[in-house]
């Protein structure tokens, strides 16, 4: 975890730098030690109020999904889970298509990422406009731009065009913005340009260059992308539901009417599955150590 | 020099390089001009100039990072102007942060034979040797983050070295690092050198580290080479006037020429071919033609034309520096013998002489003064 709030790997959901560090190391004086106390009371406070912003609707949900009968706690809603064939479905396909997606985002955007950084600079600022604009289009105007495409695809590409799988074209676009952010904050710690043309006049072609050297020194950018890029397909509903596709917020939503608590098990059992694969991640996700800047004195 | 120069054809397995004519525009900038250069087998040229003139973009173009615009680049005979970099074997050693962070000192030297197809016996010894030929085999299985930047440079030296390069480029290996190391390190870089025998091309834009390393000396000037020389004749003899005022100290005196010569403190010494020839000229003049004698008070109450006053003298080791404040107000910095340092103490009233060494000179340029300029 340490690692992680170096701030430096790439790494951005949650990895909040320690901001006391500097001061506290101020030599004690008593207007300091009066100030510390009055700003340490500020922080706690803000603190409080944003944890309980974020908790108490985990409480709620965890307080609902767990009711049983006559106001005894049970698990009966989480084991009901599994009872409703279209949940299982729901799930299964948006993991897929949070897979899907993920291939897809990468092998999009890194080699377009490290092909702009070597050869193409001045193009950076287009290619950082280009990730960042689907934050900009409301999730309505997108489908009423897409939906001809889909039924296009519905009527002609067979089993394949008319599969759910397909929204993960979409959601590619949608994880742009998160996912080219955390890539390129994690290029920005290596010189990716001298790494490639080293790599390069040793010989490697384009291809290998990306996957034995680009690739391994971005992990930490391209892990929190992929984190970024499945939490946001499971959490999708707006175009999935226009489109008639049983994703999992659908089918949460469409249950949501019929077992509410089932309903609700399922949202949190799909943010508690987001934030373990965050804490995974962050435990394997490498830190600042591996970078070309050299920390060592020269010896004697 | 001459003699290394021999040596390493004869050692060696060094190609022939040559750029013929190259251009390359980025936009509206001309960052290489037409450069020339024809490099022999085995032969150290390092690439002088001042920042911005496109060092980099010849060294990219030969190493094929970079593409030139016009020109042809030849190695061994062969046309390799549209050859790619992977396909070029030429070993490359950038400024720094280069290493792979990922791999081991080991696995960095080892990358290009792993593309080679070496298999890791092989791959492992070889690498090995190449780390031995720099001193750091027993870092082997160090990261980068673990090594000093000295270190670094040199397993980014053994790396390029590994691939049994045609040719190795060189683009300002030691700026980033102390002065110390980089002495150190420059020597060591010209010994492995000398002893593989390989053509090299040195990118810096310190002088001391160009006229230390090189066999000749490419000086450059917004993307045009202004003169390629062995580095005494490039001290010595500049050609041009960038040359003269580029490379090494030098002392901007009034003089006056004839076509052939020039009266300067009262010396007459002959003129450089390509020099400013006639009238009221600027004679650039090495402080160690530069010869200072203290004068006896009575002698310096009669002051006449070459007498100067002491304004500063620094130790230099073996060699001391005077700086003097001529008449007229301008600076002139003299070489001395070290003893001589505890007589030149300031305010001393000394003579100065000119030697009759070949002097450059230049149009003088209406409003700048006459002052001593270091060139760095
Ligand atoms: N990729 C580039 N894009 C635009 N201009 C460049 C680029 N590379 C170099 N230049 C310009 O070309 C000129 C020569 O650059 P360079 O070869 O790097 O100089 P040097 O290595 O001698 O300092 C400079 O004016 C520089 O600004
Ligand atoms: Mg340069």
């Amino acid at each position: 975890m340490g690692q992680v709030s170096q701030g430096s790997s790439g790494f951005q959901l949650g990895a909040a730098e320690p901001h006391g560090g500097a001061f506290l190391a101020q030599p004690p004086s008593s207007r300091r030690g009066s100030r510390r106390s009055a700003s340490g009371v500020a922080r706690v406070v803000i603190l409080v109020v944003i944890l309980a912003f974020l908790l108490v609707p985990l409480v709620g949900m965890i307080e609902f999904s767990t009711r049983g009968d006559y106001g005894a706690r049970s698990l009966d809603s989480y084991a009901a889970i599994f009872s409703y064939p279209n949940m299982v479905d729901g799930i299964v396909t948006s993991l897929e298509i949070a897979a899907l997606t993920v291939l897809g985002m990468l092998a999009l955007l890194v080699p377009t990422m490290v092909w702009t950084v070597v050869r193409v600079p001045r193009m950076r600022r287009v290619v950082e406009f280009l990730c960042l604009l689907p934050l900009a289009f409301p999730a309505i105007v997108l489908v009423v731009g897409i939906v001809p495409i889909y039924r296009w695809m519905g009527q002609n590409l067979g089993a394949i065009g008319a599969s759910p799988l397909t929204l993960a074209l979409i959601d590619i676009i949608l994880v742009l913005p998160y996912s080219y952010r955390a890539i390129d904050s994690s290029m920005r710690s290596i010189d990716t340009a001298t790494l490639a043309d080293a790599s390069r006049s040793l010989g490697a072609s384009w291809p290998r260059t990306i996957l034995q050297i680009i690739v391994p020194n971005l992990r930490g950018g391209i892990l929190s992308a992929s984190v970024l890029a499945i939490a946001l397909v499971l959490g999708e509903y707006t175009i999935s539901s226009l489109l008639s596709f049983q994703t999992l917020q659908v089918v949460i939503f469409l249950l949501g009417k019929r077992d509410p608590y089932v309903s609700v098990a399922v949202s949190f059992g799909a943010l508690i599955f987001a934030f373990v694969l965050l804490f995974v991640i962050s435990r394997f996700a490498p830190g600042a150590v591996h970078r070309g800047q050299h920390t060592v004195e020269e010896p004697a | 020099m001459t003699a290394t120069v021999a040596n390493s054809s004869v050692a060696g397995h060094g190609v022939a390089v040559a750029f013929e004519d190259l251009h390359r525009w980025y936009g509206s900038v001309h960052a290489l001009d037409g450069l020339t250069i024809d490099i022999a087998p085995g032969e150290l040229i390092a690439l002088l100039g001042p920042s911005g003139c496109g060092k980099t973009t010849a060294l990219r173009a030969l190493g094929g990072l970079d593409e030139a615009d016009a020109g042809r680049i030849l190695v061994d005979g062969a046309d390799i102007t549209h050859v790619p970099t992977n396909k070029r074997n030429m070993g490359i050693v950038f400024q720094a942060y280069s290493l792979f962070p990922n791999m081991t000192a080991r696995d960095n030297v080892g990358y290009g034979l792993r593309l080679r197809g070496v298999d890791p016996a092989a791959r492992k010894r070889r690498a090995d040797e190449a780390l031995d030929l720099v001193g750091l085999q027993p870092q082997a299985g160090r990261y980068p983050h673990q090594m000093s930047g000295g270190q670094q440079q040199r397993v980014a030296l053994a790396r390029a070295l590994a691939i049994e390069p045609k040719v190795l480029l060189l683009d300002e290996p030691l700026s980033a690092l102390d002065a110390k190391v980089r002495r150190q390190l420059r020597e060591e870089i010209r010994r492995i050198q000398l002893m593989l025998g390989i053509t090299t091309l040195f990118v810096t834009h310190d002088q001391e580290e160009a006229l230390a390393m090189g066999d000749r000396v490419g000086v450059m000037s917004a993307g045009r080479l202004e003169q390629i020389a062995a580095p005494a004749e490039l001290y010595d003899r500049p050609k041009t006037r960038f040359v003269a005022e580029f490379v090494g100290l030098t002392n901007r005196m009034p003089g006056t020429a004839d076509g052939d010569r020039v009266v300067v403190g009262g010396t007459s010494v002959p003129l450089l071919p390509g020099s400013a020839g006639r009238g009221p000229v600027i004679a650039l003049v090495r402080p160690e033609n530069i010869r200072l004698t203290a004068l006896t008070d009575g002698a310096a109450a009669s002051a006449g034309p070459g007498t100067a006053r002491v304004v500063a003298t620094s130790f230099l080791g073996s060699l001391g520096r005077t700086q003097v404040v001529l008449p007229d107000g301008s600076l002139v910095v003299a070489q001395t013998a070290a003893s001589d340092s505890s007589i030149l103490v300031p305010d001393t009233a000394v003579r100065l002489e000119v030697a009759p060494n070949p002097v450059f000179t230049v149009e003088p340029e209406p409003a700048s003064s006459s002052a001593a300029t270091a060139v760095a």
